[in-house]
């Protein structure tokens, strides 16, 4: 029971891992609470669906297996940056100097948006990923694994090093800090903001499409209005481990999805969404700024 | 001199064409291709590609377009001269004539019309509530609906389970969610702009997914039926018109103690705070406790619409007190304008009878309501009657 909570928890908590990377990427750097970040992770689900639908019809699936959930998985990532970055330009670069309300209801109205969409073009109904795997797995101290479980965890751990890689290493990583650190000195050292900021959407939603994907895959159900509730809660993650802050983003998906899959085993699986909640706000009480954040001065 | 490199760039005609509006209504089209097929995309494609370059156009002469018009304006007000009654009369004309239109509504109106308007006159409430926290203090509260669940439930329960009136419950309901309000209010006042926004949804979400397992108590999903409606000396407020009344009564006493409060020392010290706390603090406002005091006073007038409400309906369920209800009573005081007291109440009636008046395309309002907020922030991010001099810094 215990090994099997801590494999469902570990699954869980790196898809929200994924998922809150993108919620504090663009807060490092716009200070927005991206309300349709969960949007794109239902998005990428969808096109999954969709698309490997397309596969399966042109025949591409029974062809070749492999090449059919390659190509799924590298255009439902591309579209789904396609869309971060374009909600970026339409949504929130006009406002990039508005109030710090604006922005905030400018993405809730995205995000009624997309959901919305998706649901008229959809139907409301549950949407069935197809099965591919079967339920193939392999036992584990008492537990049972399935190689889905394993695809997610082992994904999601490769992804996380790699974009902590990316932030550290590369150029573009060294301006996005950069940038989130101060915006007018990084623009006065020749860094293009609009580039930089682009740049974290792209990221950002290619992640969240990858956690959507893998979801869709591990429930087998996607529904249009799962982004809401993964959102907000990859959102409490990235609160919980201080947001802004990447590798807090990491440990607090991990330990949300922990939490979440021990309470509801050991407690009551009935509050299985509220448990989230009462966490942050326990953790916020006593540290307002996160696990990982830096209280920051306020300037006067 | 050397040119800036922004615009060498901008020249480029890499840059010319990916702002193009055939490269826009291309781009836009292709995103939406894989949930609509091919044939919608191409529809989309040519509406887009007309509407881009219409804008291009409009915008091109936008600055023509205006001096033509005040031109105009001087050329009218130049020759004919209309003497306007003077400004306080015809306030008085105004308000005059908008009372009588309001209070004869059950003589002329549909039932169906006085149905909306009493809806409308429940989110009046609860969004000045809300506008006392947002609007007038600068606190993001995402979870706004809890309370008005709390409201609700709490004098369905009072009513179905105990039996006390209206009359009874309406103080306790009230006193209730005020005191929710203070309990929400310690630990969330600790924390800063999105941090605050964050645990309130969480709050809303907490009371919700309460109310909707504690079957034992609240029933659940299936709601409580059978609340008995009001009574006033005995007699039974339950026809519609009836209830017009009844709800135009505790709108006008919610307006005018909030204006009341707004003007007073409190009121100027939310203000304070919502324009810079540090500054507030420094002149020896106590911040925390007047943060507590409008998170108090907001979640009262939820509380008291959330009474109404249940009393109205006669039945109450967590469906009635999701998230998309608080942001839809975010929308309300974001349309009319924060801290506006009229606005928030043009913005409730607004978005109560737009979904009506839309039914007929009922299933793109809310494709309406997320493109609408958008375009509004981008556009007129103060709303309709936008409050003068609101910065909203934090």
């Amino acid at each position: 029971m215990f090994t099997q909570q801590l494999i469902n928890g570990l699954t869980l908590g790196g898809v929200y891992a994924l998922i809150a990377l993108g919620y504090t990427m663009v807060y490092g750097i716009l200070e927005l609470i991206n309300f349709a970040h969960g949007e794109i992770y239902m998005l990428g689900a969808y096109l999954g669906i969709i698309f490997l639908g397309f596969f399966t019809a042109i025949g591409l699936t029974s062809y070749s297996l492999p090449l059919a959930l390659i190509l799924t998985f590298v255009l439902s990532v591309i579209f789904c940056s396609a869309y971060g970055f374009t909600i970026e330009r339409i949504a929130y670069r006009p406002l990039r100097n508005a109030p710090r309300l604006s922005p905030l209801i400018s993405a809730i109205g995205v995000s009624i948006f997309l959901q919305n969409y998706v649901m008229l073009t959809q139907g409301a109904t549950d949407k069935i990923f197809p099965n591919l795997f079967e339920k193939a797995g392999m036992e584990f101290i008492g537990a049972r694994v399935t190689y889905t479980q394993i695809f997610i965890m082992a994904a999601s751990a490769v992804l996380m090093l790699s974009l902590n890689l990316f932030i550290t290493k590369t150029r573009m990583g060294k301006a996005m800090r950069a940038v989130a650190q101060d915006k007018v000195m990084a623009s006065l050292v020749g860094i293009n903001i609009n580039t930089v900021i682009s740049a974290t959407f792209i990221i950002g939603s290619g992640l969240a499409a990858v956690a959507g994907l893998m979801v869709a895959a591990y429930y087998g159900l996607v529904n249009y209005s799962i982004g809401y509730i993964a959102g907000i809660k990859a959102f409490t993650a990235a609160v919980l481990g201080g947001i802004g802050s990447i590798p807090g983003a990491m440990f607090g998906g991990i330990l949300l999805g922990l939490i979440e899959s021990f309470s509801a085993a050991y407690i009551s699986s009935e509050y299985k969404d509220a448990y989230a909640f009462i966490i942050l706000i326990i953790i916020l009480f006593i540290k307002p700024s996160g696990l990982f954040g830096k209280t920051q001065e306020e300037k006067v | 001199m050397k040119k800036a490199p922004i615009h060498r760039f901008a020249d480029s005609p890499i840059h010319r064409f990916t702002h193009s509006p055939i490269f826009i209504a291309l781009w836009l089209a292709l995103l939406f291709l894989p949930f609509k097929g091919l044939e919608a995309a191409g529809v989309l494609f040519i509406v887009l590609f007309a509407a881009v370059s219409l804008l291009r156009v409009f915008k091109n002469y936008a600055g023509k377009i205006k001096g033509l018009l005040s031109s105009l304006k001087k050329f009218i007000s130049g020759r004919i001269r209309i003497k306007l009654p003077e400004s306080k009369t015809r306030s008085i004309a105004l308000t005059l004539l908008m009372s009588v239109v309001v209070m004869a509504l059950p003589f002329y109106g549909h039932d169906y019309l006085i149905d909306i308007a009493v809806l409308s006159g429940i989110y009046i409430i609860l969004a000045q509530g809300l506008n006392i926290v947002v609007g007038f203090t600068g606190l993001l509260n995402l979870g706004f609906v809890a309370f008005y669940a709390i409201g609700a439930y709490s004098y369905a329960l009072l009513n179905t389970k105990l039996g006390i009136g209206f009359w009874a419950s309406l103080p306790l309901s009230v006193m209730l969610v005020t005191l929710s309000g203070f309990i929400l209010a310690i630990p969330a006042l600790r924390l800063k702009g999105d941090y605050l926004a964050i645990v309130t949804l969480g709050f809303g979400e907490i009371v919700r997914l309460v109310l909707n397992n504690w079957d034992s108590f609240t029933k659940g999903p299936n709601g409580i039926g059978g609340i008995e409606p009001p009574h006033i000396f005995g007699m039974q407020i339950s026809r519609l018109g009836q209830f017009y009344y009844f709800i135009i009564i505790f709108v006008l006493l919610a307006v005018f103690i909030i204006r009341r409060v707004a003007a007073s020392r409190i009121g100027r010290a939310w203000i304070a705070i919502r324009e810079d706390e540090i500054a507030s603090s420094s002149i020896g406002i106590n911040t925390t406790a007047y943060k507590l005091y409008s998170f108090a006073f907001g979640a009262f007038w939820a509380g008291l619409a959330g009474v109404l409400f249940a009393a109205k309906m006669q039945f109450v369920s967590p469906e009635s007190f999701t998230f998309m209800e608080s942001v839809l009573i975010l929308c309300m005081v974001i349309l009319g304008g924060l801290g506006s007291i009229p606005g928030v109440i043009l913005g409730a009636i607004i978005l109560v009878m737009l979904p009506e008046m839309l039914r007929e395309v009922q299933l793109y309002r809310m494709l309406a309501l997320g493109s609408g907020l958008v375009m509004l922030m981008i556009f007129r991010p103060q709303g309709l009657m936008g409050g003068k001099g609101v910065s909203f810094r934090s």
